[in-house]
């Protein structure tokens, strides 16, 4: 027990001081990078909690694929990141009212966390503690909730057009390889023989 | 929960080796290594100029494009990983379930090929 | 754990949602494949669609709770999913004849509709609230890139990054909202939790969970204190696609609204009532206000909108069934009003553009004498004169806020509705009492259809459409309780 606490504490810390970081850190890319510090400590944490498949599903989406987004989304807009700091501490006390506003909520949820013993019992779908959580996310995906899963398909499609609409340019008059035409090209197609008459040219 | 300590500990182990390795080969050379720096030596050099303006350009829009189709593509290798698992248990209506949303994904990649979003130019 | 679809016919009460998938599926391929320049027939087929699909769900009305309850199919989604795909169909009708200049002319907009159209299908059927999350990301998703269509303008790029910005904040706290409610009640089931939340011991966890819950979805009706996207993305989107969201997403989360509160709060209708109440007030006074001082037309709709949410919440705090009545006849109406709106504005098209600022207007009585008569009796139906529709509208919900005894809520709309009355009558003056400043080009025929039967039904709303609109809604609202 005192082992996992001890993992909890190291994970929870470096978490909070990695999003500190993120935010305070001058440079935009070394912010990204503590991003993914970030993201690895909230792995730990939800391992510890037993969501294994939570876990690698944040290390496999946030830092495989999420983060480096923000990286190229950094360095593609440009944005001089010294300059817009400087409205940083105009704002921040508003910032620092709604944070606290947000975390005496919070603490008030806590402090009024009653384990009513029938909620667990009530559980739409029975926790069943010698599942692997990947099973046991995978027997209700697919079969009780398959409605809510090809939903998820369709956002996934929608997203992918989005991306497509708002950011493909074909620069005009760019002749593509297409390679079935170029194979099937044959010497009668391109080649053609001229008989020019002496003395006129072409 | 220690036994689920004890099933993670190769990794906390790996992690920790790899850590150790990396801080050694970070704190190695400010140790040994012989500094003397002055200003001339550390400036920015630029053909005897100055560095005209910010090292970082704009990147092109077009990786945006390829990582957010990688993206997309990624999440729908995630919904695989629990289907696999408990392929065994949700039988033939969960195998056309996911032949359902491979299909709708399938017609989100028609698209994008036809549209020329995974050609460079 | 295995699913309840034993066979095919299982799947009936979910028919048009799936034809609505299958058909976005096929425009899709169709856009990509066609040759030459797709996008008019792909919106054609898009407008086909959607009428097909609400034919089909009017001819066969199949009630059912499908899916482990995660969907339900009852009166009350079919009298919406009609109303949402009237105005999508009417929206893309609407883009037609203006695609080129709004930089809609890709076949990919008509797709988009019709995603966001599935998207607000699944809100309004909704019984889960992971069903409810689902279909709203759906809807979101398709319309935060519609607002951004228009690439080469800073605006709607503007206008599609706010909002997706907002958005996603609004995603976040009601998802935020929603995991409390589940954590505090250990369901997701719209039903399950209501039946949870009858046995009493509520903890104050679930009323954070739940204001958080009715934040998110405050913000996609655009009550006040969450509207302030509203003007700038209405402003900033080429108009068509203004259009559009003004009508159907406004019912769809509305729909989605009522029937998160009155299934699943209706345990704890004093709590949900206050925050109701409150959005209703905010939004109604800051809107007739705020609405006073604009000049853009777009602008001016975007808050005269806020409004009309702010006034169709009063019947939902009522918490009664004449209550939800009186919503689905505002949203009906509200509906009919503002597409007629927008063909109005899409009509009036100069030489360089469109008619965007109120002194556009000026003159158009003597220009183009329909589109102002049109016009004018849309703003007198907004206010809320009799007999035209929108007095109905105001009439049925302020009915059943006094019928509940919320008599300061019914003064405070009425007050509302008399200041609001003083832009729309602007509007009617610069038309009637200017000088002409602008030439205009002759409107194309489908935007005086829909025009001209706008104003016909509000004009005649009483004597024609009234009574089976309202027994519908009855019977509608009936469903939920």
């Amino acid at each position: 027990m005192t082992l996992s606490l001890f993992f909890f504490y190291l994970f929870a810390i470096v978490l909070v001081g990695a999003a500190v970081m993120v935010v305070s850190s001058r440079s935009p890319v070394h912010s990204v990078l503590f991003l993914i510090l970030a993201f690895f400590n909230a792995a730990g944490l939800f391992m510890l909690a037993g969501a294994e498949f939570l876990a690698l599903m944040l290390i496999i989406v946030y830092v495989g694929a999420v983060a480096v987004l923000f990286l190229f989304v950094v360095m593609m807009l440009d944005v001089d990141f010294a300059e817009l700091r400087q409205g940083f501490l105009q704002y921040a006390p508003i910032g620092l009212v709604v944070g606290i506003i947000l975390a005496l909520e919070l603490i008030m949820v806590a402090v009024g966390f009653v384990v009513t013993p029938e909620v667990a019992s009530a559980s739409a779908v029975a926790i069943d503690p010698t599942l692997s959580n990947t099973e046991a996310l995978g027997r209700v995906l697919y079969t009780r909730y398959v409605f809510l899963f090809e939903g998820a398909g369709l956002v996934l499609l929608v997203a992918m057009i989005g991306a497509i609409v708002l950011t493909l340019r074909h620069k005009p008059g760019i002749r593509r390889q297409d390679v079935g035409a170029q194979v099937a090209r044959t010497p009668a197609m391109s080649v053609e023989n001229v008989k020019v008459k002496s003395g006129q040219g072409l | 929960m220690s036994e689920l300590l004890s099933a993670y500990l190769p990794v906390v182990i790996f992690i920790a080796l790899a850590g150790v390795i990396g801080l050694a080969l970070l704190v190695a050379p400010f140790l040994i290594a012989i500094k003397r720096p002055d200003p001339e030596k550390v400036s920015a050099y630029e053909c005897g100029f100055e560095a005209f303006d910010d090292a970082r350009m704009k990147f092109d829009v077009r990786f945006y494009l390829v990582a957010i189709l990688f993206i997309i593509f990624d999440l729908e290798v995630a919904f695989l990983f629990p289907w696999a698992a408990s392929f065994r248990e949700v039988g033939w209506f969960g195998f056309w379930s996911m032949m359902v949303f491979l299909g709708i994904l399938t017609i989100g990649f028609v698209y994008e090929w036809r549209k020329g979003a995974l050609e460079w130019d | 754990m295995t699913s309840d679809l034993m066979s095919l016919d299982a799947l009936l009460p979910v028919l048009p949602e799936i034809a609505l998938a299958l058909g976005a599926l096929a425009l899709l391929m169709a856009g990509v494949f066609l040759k030459g320049e797709t996008h008019a027939s792909v919106s054609g087929i898009a407008i086909g669609l959607l009428v097909a699909v609400g034919v089909l769900a009017l001819l066969y009305p199949i009630d059912g709770v499908l899916f482990n309850g995660v969907f339900v199919a009852d009166g009350f989604g079919r009298y919406m999913k009609t109303l949402i795909l009237i105005g999508s169909a009417l929206a893309l009708v609407l883009s037609l004849s203006s695609a080129g200049e709004n930089g809609l002319a890709k076949f990919e907009y008509s797709v988009l509709v019709v995603l966001a159209t599935l998207g607000m299908m699944i809100m309004v059927s909704a019984n889960d609230l992971m069903s409810l999350y689902i279909g709203l990301e759906l809807q979101s998703l398709a319309l935060y890139v519609v607002a951004a269509i228009k690439r080469e303008s800073t605006r709607a790029s503007e206008a599609g990054l706010k909002y997706f910005v907002l958005g996603a904040l609004s995603s976040g706290m009601l998802l935020y909202g929603a995991s409390l409610i589940y954590g505090f009640t250990g369901q997701t089931q719209i039903d399950e939790i209501a039946k949870v939340l009858s046995l009493g011991d509520r903890s104050l966890g679930l009323t954070v969970g739940l204001v958080f819950l009715l934040a998110g979805l405050a913000f996609k009706i655009s009550a006040v204190p969450f509207h302030m996207w509203t003007p700038d993305v209405y402003e900033g989107a080429p108009t068509p696609v203004t259009a559009f969201f003004a009508s159907a997403p406004k019912v769809a989360a509305m729909a989605l609204l009522i029937r998160v509160v009155m299934d699943s709060f209706e345990p704890i209708a004093l709590q949900w009532q206050q925050i109701v109440i409150f959005l209703s007030v905010a939004s109604m006074v800051l809107a007739a206000f705020a609405a006073i001082g604009q000049k853009n037309l777009k602008r001016l709709i975007a808050y005269s909108s806020i409004g009309h949410v702010g006034f169709a919440l009063v019947g939902l705090s009522a918490g009664s069934q004449g209550g939800v009545d009186g919503v689905a006849i505002y949203m009906a109406i509200y509906l009919t009003m503002t597409l007629a709106l927008f063909a109005c504005l899409l009509a009036l098209r100069t030489e360089d553009g469109f008619a965007e600022q109120i002194s556009d207007l000026s003159g158009l009585a003597q220009t183009k004498p329909f589109i102002a008569a049109t016009m004018a009796i849309l703003m007198f139906s907004l206010i809320g004169v009799p007999p035209l529709a929108g007095f109905f509208a105001k009439w049925y919900v302020f009915l059943a806020a006094v019928e509940a005894e919320l008599f300061v809520l019914a003064v405070i709309g009425v007050l509302a509705s008399a200041v609001s009355a003083f832009y729309y009558l602007r509007i009617v003056k610069v038309m009637y009492f200017d000088e002409p400043v602008l030439q205009f080009a002759a409107a194309p025929a489908e935007l005086r259809v829909v025009m001209g039967a706008g104003a016909f039904l509000l004009v005649t709303y009483f004597f024609t459409v009234g009574a089976p609109l309202g027994a519908w809604a009855h019977n509608a609202a009936g469903s939920l309780f």
